[in-house]
């Protein structure tokens, strides 16, 4: 059962934070299914898109058990408005080129996969329960998107400078994953999540080893200028994602398909 | 039927080979890829193989349309999955295609420039989500109707392609029949969703096994080497015989008003399609023609820094390791 010192709405927006940002860069993923470079890349990207949104779905139907108002899975998904939506900004970032999402990738699954490896020691066993079926396909995730940044950054000139140009524009959006607020203290007080400055720790070791790796360049410039989506303050793309999958729901209340 | 309109290849090859060669096929042998074949034979394997390939990759377009606004999770899901299968039958069939002597970038070229088709069917927009249903329930179903006895095709390569890839497709027309089940007897506007799908499907899904070729010199030829094992006509009408109680067991009217019973052949009689649609279609003259070419294009296009810098890296790597050996 979850920690009892917490209140719920805490812990339930803490849930959902870990939920939209599946559900987003899912959602995203999932938009290159039938337009990627190679077909063996179209597969793995429409796989890493089922993964996260297997995950969201598992961190969704916990915090509506939280919540306890009968909502489920697909209420929290497909019935919350941007405002309500707490995943990182750079999760709903558009894809780019191949290049800007396998460094999205990159840069997000190197702190997805030690958060989860952190929650599986969680002291809310459902927490760790569904960070134990997480972390294994996050860590594959993990493997393939450092593979695929090393590769081509050290490749030709071009897909190093594309991925040099990826990287610098994601940069000013990597530091919001860290910046711990209320919400954060509290899971961390209750021993259900970890500090995100640990998590920070351990991000910019995997970082540094796989751009020295790639040949490239850590941006000069402030990881935390684009911040605020934890809080429900997004950028302008987030509505568009929503309106796009929220149509059949909205538009026919009550219907089942 | 994702391969359409396969004409054969004449063989100019030795008649005692060639004698020899049918003899092996008609004792029912399988043919290897490393196994002597006719010219014809291999030529006419390239097409049909890779007509089916392009199908499976363009195929991916019409229902990947709807990925981003599948309308709970699970249906979101099991249709990623769906996608992702076609997506890897189109990795086997190229595999298979590959045996023969042909490279996958030299397929996709044949692709992009026009000179391969793929299946008319794909050309067709899919408008609303019901057309998810329509599309597994009455296209793979089509497809399933000609690959079903493809399993026993005489090229191994293919014949065991075509084994994993029947497993898949009949869980895909069972999805696709679950939507509709759900639209059929949801509320009154997803019934009308359904029902407006199947109009638009039906007649395009009976166009997927190609024209009557009953009397064709080329079905001929691609039947005795067991390339193509039934005719045209006889795979359309066991799919309208399955087809049509289905419908009526959703409470969906087939939108042909000649449909009747026939007791004598035991089967169903059914309008034809309009076949100078289908060869418009197939011309490229069809609704999504343009759009489904050009975002493989696309793909490909966009995608060429990408391979490029992936040889790039993979060559990089392996003067690395002559070097280091050579130390």
């Amino acid at each position: 059962m979850v920690a009892l010192d917490l209140d719920r709405q805490t812990l339930f927006d803490w849930l959902l934070r870990l939920g939209d940002n599946a559900l987003i860069l899912g959602h995203r993923t999932s938009e290159w299914c039938g337009h990627g470079p190679a077909l063996e890349e179209d597969i793995a990207l429409a796989n890493t898109a089922l993964d996260l949104i297997g995950h969201c779905q598992m961190w969704y139907t916990l915090a509506a058990e939280v919540e306890g108002k009968g909502r489920t899975a697909d209420n929290l998904a497909y019935l919350r408005d941007a405002i309500q939506f707490k995943n990182v900004k750079l999760v709903e970032l558009p894809n780019g080129d191949i290049g800007q999402t396998m460094m999205r990738e990159f840069l997000f699954n190197a702190f997805h996969f030690e958060l989860l490896t952190a929650l599986t020691g969680s002291t809310d066993p459902k927490v760790s329960e569904i960070a134990a079926k997480a972390v294994k396909e996050v860590a594959y995730q993990l493997d393939r998107a450092s593979d695929l940044v090393v590769r081509l950054g050290d490749g030709t000139e071009e897909s190093h400078r594309r991925m040099q140009a990826a990287l610098d524009y994601l940069w000013p959006y990597v530091g919001e994953m860290f910046l711990a607020d209320a919400t954060d203290d509290a899971l961390a007080e209750a021993g259900i999540a970890p500090r995100l400055t640990d998590i920070q720790t351990k991000w910019e070791a995997i970082v540094s080893d796989t751009l020295d790796e790639a040949t490239l360049t850590r941006p000069d410039r402030r990881p935390d200028v684009h911040t605020g989506g934890k809080q429900g303050r997004h950028t302008e793309h987030l509505g568009y994602i929503l309106a796009e999958m929220q149509f059949l729901q909205r538009a026919y209340p009550g219907a089942e398909w | 039927m994702y391969a359409q309109m396969i004409t054969s290849e004449k063989s100019s090859d030795d008649p005692e080979l060639l004698a020899a060669f049918q003899a092996r096929i008609d004792r029912g042998e399988r043919i290897e890829p490393k196994e002597w074949m006719p010219e014809g034979y291999r030529k006419t394997l390239i097409r049909q193989i890779g007509q089916h390939a392009h199908s499976e990759i363009v195929g991916q377009l019409p229902e990947g349309n709807w990925i981003t606004r599948a309308p709970t999770l699970e249906r979101k899901q099991i249709l990623l999955a769906k996608v992702q299968d076609e997506a890897g039958h189109g990795l086997y069939l190229y595999s298979a295609c590959e045996t023969l002597g042909i490279s996958r970038d030299e397929l996709f070229d044949r692709l992009h420039s026009g000179a391969m088709k793929y299946s008319s069917i794909f050309n067709y927009p899919t408008l609303t989500w019901a057309d998810m249903g329509a599309v597994g329930w009455l296209v793979d179903g089509a497809a399933i109707m000609n690959q079903v006895p493809l399993q026993r095709t005489s090229y191994g390569p293919y014949a065991r392609a075509m084994v994993r890839i029947c497993k898949e497709e009949s869980f895909h027309q069972r999805q696709g029949y679950t939507i509709m089940m759900k639209m059929a007897q949801g509320t009154p506007e997803q019934k009308a969703m359904a029902q407006d799908a199947l109009n638009r499907f039906w007649y395009p899904s009976l166009m997927m096994f190609g024209p009557s070729d009953k009397d064709s010199v080329h079905s001929a030829q691609n039947m005795a080497w067991k390339i193509k094992i039934n005719t045209n006509d006889e795979l359309r009408q066991r799919f309208v015989n399955e087809t049509v109680p289905q419908a009526r067991y959703l409470g969906l009217e087939v939108p042909d008003e000649n449909l009747t019973w026939n007791e004598d052949k035991q089967g169903w009689d059914f309008s034809e399609p309009d076949w100078s649609e289908f060869f418009a279609v197939l011309k490229g003259d069809g609704p999504c023609n343009e759009e489904r070419l050009g975002a493989r294009r696309k793909a490909w296009d966009d995608g060429e820094w990408f391979r490029d810098g992936l040889t790039a890296y993979a060559e990089k790597q392996a003067a690395r390791r002559k070097a280091h050996a050579a130390e």
